[in-house]
Parts: structure tokens; sequence; C-alpha cells
């Protein structure tokens, strides 16, 4: 009975996250049900079976159901992945996530944060023109660039990004250099 | 050698995944990874021919993995529907890695690697024979498919990355509630011991339906079918092709496998199939009328191939899972031959809106060949395969005197048709648009310059600012020649189109081989036998 509570109210908070618009909340809200699907798995194996599922620990009868047990740890592993790449999803952009004002998004203020203007979400990445703006560093190829022979690691940080202000964000590239003297 | 091929079962999993491993640890050598993934996925489809070869008399191999006793184990189990669809998946994957190598995006680090993972939760999905295992291997699939997405979607940025993983989960956590509802109603998941479980429990049959629930998202079926249209347009062109072979099929596979073992082709039930196969076909071919890019309208046609594909569920019998496979496998190249014949358009263009394409048969008259081949096979036109596939299920549907469906299946055809020729007249007929060569250069130093960067594109010229120019880019604007699709973009789209020209003039052999399939699926006793013989 218990069990069959639990998985309701985790259930309906989970659909109540879901509703709500931040990346952050939904990722919560997927916690959440997916704890409910391991209480679920968990009755599947009658929990009136407590004792340890070794072999020659005791009464058979008596023993716990270790399938279950093994299915909750793979489903945990599992979830926890997605949600650490769903988390991930949630600060990549300036946009699109509980904020509109690209100045509060967590991307920016993780940048700024760290002072790291070489950082790509400092300089604004919005996901309407698909324009990634970095001055430096390697490209998805691993080869260095601008003009580096390949194999060189990137060394010094260059000068902020020259490149022209986005139409949507113009003050993404118009403060350089503010995220040092936060 | 065929009493050792089924302990070789799980190598299918094993390699790419430790192949994957490696090719992450390769960091600098792209050569290495090119040849690395490719050559995996030409030994993959070695072995998958080998095992449709053994399977096609209707033989069935089974594995014990771990050699743990019958009913411990995780059983892999291949029989002729398996290694079929395993067959033209690797095909499809193959077809696909040409295409991203052709356009640069397989030079990322991470892209082979997530492929061969790809692959190897694909082979294990399509062989286990446990429905939890099942739900691991998909997951496996779905994990280097999130990178995949989150690293070619330019256009697709986060946001469809977002709504993709969320659903997805969402449909995984689902299917794990029904896992949990059959284990503790049936009190095992291996699907050897579920056999017939759910014709004989109401509550396993219950709990057998919220699994099916939780598949038929990710088969994308009507109503739950708005992820797909909303995220696969947006990533890339090669992208979009593997994944249209691969995650839907891997679904509608489980659909078939599931309800043939644990429902042991239950009558009752079937009604709710057609219902719901007729609405999908119907939703899908009416959004596409909507759409503006060749990939969107393409996507809307996969969900009501999709509705085709399942009619076999609807139908249960000889002929209509003969008919439903045949489809499925004709369905599967042909739809990844189109994105990837107007995806090389894309890819070179910068576009993929009909309006601001045209004059295409002139210019590329080999992709134009390409894509006619492929879009009347679609539509079911002979001689290509999609005639007999489409004529095929039409027969069975009136066998069974399902009038209603057969008729919807008609009329979609029609529809079909329709969208086909409304890219036809869009990309391929009619005058060019004078800024098509402009946009073509901009969009390829954007994507193939050394940085990603804002090139103002001005009414006379481009002006091109930033980065090394590339050899096109620099004999265009010297006048010398016009943009062109290049060779090695179209060879994959060809090379499928071909395919589908072949299962079409070789339908007999194809026909003969679903045959086999249908009648593994129709007495499912064979593979239990099967799983509990090893």
């Amino acid at each position: 009975m218990s069990i069959a509570i639990a998985v309701g109210l985790l259930t309906a908070a989970a659909v109540y996250l879901f509703m709500q618009r931040g990346m952050i909340r939904v990722v919560l809200g997927f916690v959440l049900i997916s704890h409910a699907a391991n209480l679920m798995l968990f009755a599947s194996g009658n929990t009136a079976f407590r004792g340890v599922s070794y072999i020659g620990s005791g009464d058979p009868s008596e023993q716990a159901d270790p399938l279950p047990q093994a299915f909750v740890l793979t489903a945990i592993v599992i979830a926890f992945s997605i949600s650490m790449f769903m988390v991930t999803l949630a600060i990549t952009t300036t946009t699109d996530d509980d904020t509109e004002d690209v100045e509060a998004s967590p991307a920016r203020l993780l940048a700024a944060d760290r002072g790291d203007t070489d950082d790509a979400g400092y300089y604004g990445l919005t996901t309407e023109s698909g324009d990634i703006v970095v001055d430096h560093g390697e490209d998805e190829t691993g080869d260095a660039w601008p003009e580096k022979a390949s194999g060189v690691e990137n060394s010094e940080p260059a000068a902020p990004s020259a490149a022209t202000p986005d139409a949507e964000a113009p003050e993404a590239a118009a403060e350089t250099r503010e995220g040092e003297t936060r | 050698m065929i009493q050792t091929l089924p302990a070789l079962l799980p190598l299918l999993v094993a390699v790419p995944l430790l192949l994957g491993a490696v090719g992450v640890a390769v960091r600098k050598k792209r050569i290495i990874r090119h040849v690395l993934s490719l050559g995996t996925l030409i030994a993959m489809f070695g072995f998958a021919i080998v095992l449709v070869i053994a399977t096609s008399d209707g033989s069935i191999l089974a594995h014990q993995v771990g050699l743990w006793d019958q009913g411990i184990a995780i059983p892999f189990v291949v029989d002729s529907l398996s290694a079929l669809v395993l067959m033209v998946m690797i095909v499809l994957a193959i077809a696909s890695v040409l295409f991203a190598m052709a356009t640069h995006e397989a030079r990322a680090r991470f892209f082979h690697p997530f492929v061969l993972i790809l692959m190897a939760g694909v082979s294990g999905a399509l062989m286990t024979g446990d429905i939890f295992n099942l739900f691991v291997f998909i997951e496996v699939m779905l994990l280097p498919s999130y990178g995949l997405l989150a690293m070619m979607g330019a256009k697709l940025g986060a946001h469809g990355a977002r709504i993709y993983v969320s659903v997805n989960l969402l449909a995984s956590t689902l299917l794990l509630v029904g896992i949990a509802l059959v284990y503790a109603t049936a009190g095992t998941v291996n699907l050897a011991e579920l056999h017939g479980a759910a014709k004989d429990d109401p509550a396993v049959a219950l709990a057998g339906g919220v699994v099916l629930t939780a598949i038929s998202i990710k088969a994308a079926v009507v109503p739950v079918h708005g992820w797909l249209t909303r995220t696969y347009p947006m990533t890339s062109p090669a992208v979009t092709a593997l994944f249209s072979g691969i995650h839907t099929k891997v679904a509608i596979y489980a659909i078939y496998r599931i309800y043939s073992l644990l429902f042991d082709g239950d009558e009752r039930f079937l009604w709710v199939a057609l219902v719901i196969t007729s609405v999908t076909m119907l939703v899908g071919v009416l959004g596409a009328v909507g759409e503006k890019t060749t990939r969107s309208i393409l996507v809307f046609h996969m969900i009501s191939q999709i509705g085709y594909i399942l009619i076999g569920v609807g139908l249960f019998t000889m002929l209509g899972l003969t008919a439903a496979i045949f489809y499925l496998l004709h369905h599967m190249i042909v739809k990844a031959s189109l994105f990837l014949s107007t995806g090389a358009i894309e890819e070179t263009y910068g576009t993929g809106e009909i309006d601001k394409l045209g004059g295409m048969l002139k210019r590329e008259p080999l992709i134009a060949v390409t894509f006619m081949v492929a879009a009347l096979s679609l539509a079911g036109l002979p001689p290509f395969s999609g005639f007999v596939a489409k004529f095929a299920i039409i027969q069975a549907t009136l066998a069974e005197s399902h009038y209603a469906v057969a008729a919807v299946a008609v009329v979609v055809s029609i529809f079909t048709l329709l969208s086909m020729l409304k890219i036809w007249t869009g990309v391929f007929m009619g005058a060019e648009p004078d800024d098509l060569q402009e946009r073509a250069l901009t969009y390829q130093q954007r994507m193939h310059g050394k940085r990603y960067l804002r090139v103002e594109a001005q009414a006379e010229t481009p002006t091109l600012t930033v980065g090394p120019p590339t050899a096109t880019t620099s004999a265009v604007l010297a006048g010398k020649q016009a943009v062109k699709v290049p060779l090695k973009l179209i060879m994959p789209g060809i090379l499928l189109a071909c395919i589908t020209l072949f299962f079409g003039l070789g339908a007999e052999l194809l026909m003969g081989w679903s045959a086999t399939a249908a009648e593994n699926l129709l007495n499912p006793m064979d593979y239990v036998r099967a799983v509990n013989g090893a």
C-alpha cells in the first residue's frame, strides 16, 4: 500500500514538473518519475520477502527476489546518465531555458563566474542562427585553429572575439570583457 | 559451422561496442576512425548475410549468453525476421556514414564511435530474447543518438535535442513500468517463457499493452508522432537518414516480435491495430501537405509509411505478415535513399526549402533520376519494390475483407504521389532562383571554411571575409564554374536507389525470405523450442 501511494505521489509530482517550462524542472520531473518506475519494479518482485538472496543464507522461501533488484540497478544507471545529459542541455545555450533574458541564462552566468571570456556560452549561443563564435581552440575534428599546425594544443588565450554581433543578441558581443570584472 | 554460429551472436554486440571505444581513443588520426568504422560495418554486413542465409530455411539460431542455464541466461535469438532487418539496417548505416564522410560531418571525433555504439545497440535489440534486455539495448541505441543529434544540429540546437531526449526518456520510463507489470503478472521477462501468456491472462495482456504503448511512442504512430516530425527535419541529412532507418524500425520490429510471442497473435485486439494504422497513414500523409522543406515532407511520409508497415500486425495472417515484412525492408531503403538524395542538394545549396530551389533537373540530372526512382518506389509504382510491397499489403487486407483499410491505403498512395510531385516540381523543375549560387557559396563557406562565421550576403556578391576559401568557392568567385553537387555526395543515394530497383525486379527472392519470417512469427512455438533446446 505504501509503495502504491509513493508511486502515485511521485508520478503526480513528475507530471506537474513536466508541465513547467524550464529544462531543469523537466529534468527533476524525470528524476521523480524514474523513482516511481523503480519502486514499481521493486513491487513487482513482492516486497514481503526480505531475506538476503544468497544461496545458503537461510530459508529460500523468505529470500527476496533478486531479479527486480538487478533491474532497478540497471534502470538507475541509465536514468542517471540521461539526466546528466539533459542537465547539460539545460546550460548549453543562452536562450530558451527558464529565462528569455540572455543575461540571466545559466550558460552566461557560468561563463561569467569562471571569468572565462573564451567560453562559447559567454558570447551567446543562440539556437536560431546556428552560429558559434569562438576565437581559438580546437574544432571538433581535433585540429587546432586558426592557422596552427595540427597536434599543437591550444596555448595562450587570444584576444576577445571580433565577430559581428548577432541580430538576436546585440549585447552578446558588446560586452566582451565584463566577465572578468564581475 | 551451423553449430558454432549461434555462439558467435554476442560478437555482433561486443565488437562494435569495443571498437567504438577504441575510436574515441584515436584522437588525431581521422583516417583510422574512418577505416575502423567502415571496416566494422562491412564485417557486420558480412555476418548479417551469413545469418540471413542460415535462417532462410526457417531455422532459428539461439544462444544462451554466458552459457547459463535456460531461464536464467539472457538468450540471443536470430530468426529470419531479425536477420533480414539487421542486414538492411547495416546497409543503411554504411550509406549514411559514407554520406557523412562526404559532408565532413564524420570528421568529428565522436561521430564514428557513436555510430558504432548505435549499431551495437541495434544488433542487441534485434537479437535479444528478453524484454528487459530489449529495454537496455534500446537505451544503448538512444544514448549515442542523443550525442549525434546534439552534435550535428546546427539548426536543431538544444531545443530539438530537448524534445527528442524528453520524449524518448518518457517512453523508456513507460516501457520500464510495463516490464515491471509483466514481471509482476507473469513472473518472467523471458520472451520464450512468456509465449501466449497474454492470451490466457487478461492481467498480462494489460501489462503487455503498456509495453506495446511505450514501444509505439518510439515507433511514432499517430497520435504520438509529434516528436519525430519536430526533431528529424532539423538535424543533418546524414543523421536523419540513419535515424529514419533505425530507431522507429527497431520499435516496429519489437512490436511484431512481442505481439507474436506474448500475445500469440491474439485476434481479439487486432482491430485496435487496424484503427491505429489507418489513422497513422492518413495523418502522416495529410501532415506533409503543409510542409515547405523537402525533409519535413519526407519525415511526414515516414509516419504514414509506418502505418502501412503496421497493417501486418492488424492482420496477423500469413499473407499480411509477409507483405508487411517486405514493406518494412523496402521502406527502410527507399526512405533513406530519398533523405540522402535530397540531402545532397541541401548540403550543397544550403537549403531544403522548396521555394528557394528549382531547376535542379538541368543542373543535377543524376540526383533527379535518383530521386525519381526512389519517389516512385515510395508512392508504389511498378517496376520498383514499392509497387510489389503495396500491392501485397492491399491484397492481404482485401483477403481479410477489411475494405475500409484497403481504401485508406489506396487513397494515401495517391496523396503520396502528389506529395512527391510537389517536391519534384518545386526542386527539380521550374526556373532556377537568382540567388541559388550565392546561397550555396555562403553555406559552403560556413560549413567548410575553417570556422563557422557569419557571411554578409549582399544583393550582388557574397562577401567572404574570414577563413580560407575552399577550392569550389574560389573557382566560383572567379566565374570559372558553377556550384555542383560532388559525386561522392550522390553515390550513397544512388546505391540505395539501385537496391530498391533490385528489390522490385528480384521480388521473388525477398518475398520468399519475408514469407519465412512471417512463418516464424505465426508459429512462435519454433522460437520457444529453439530457445529451450539451445
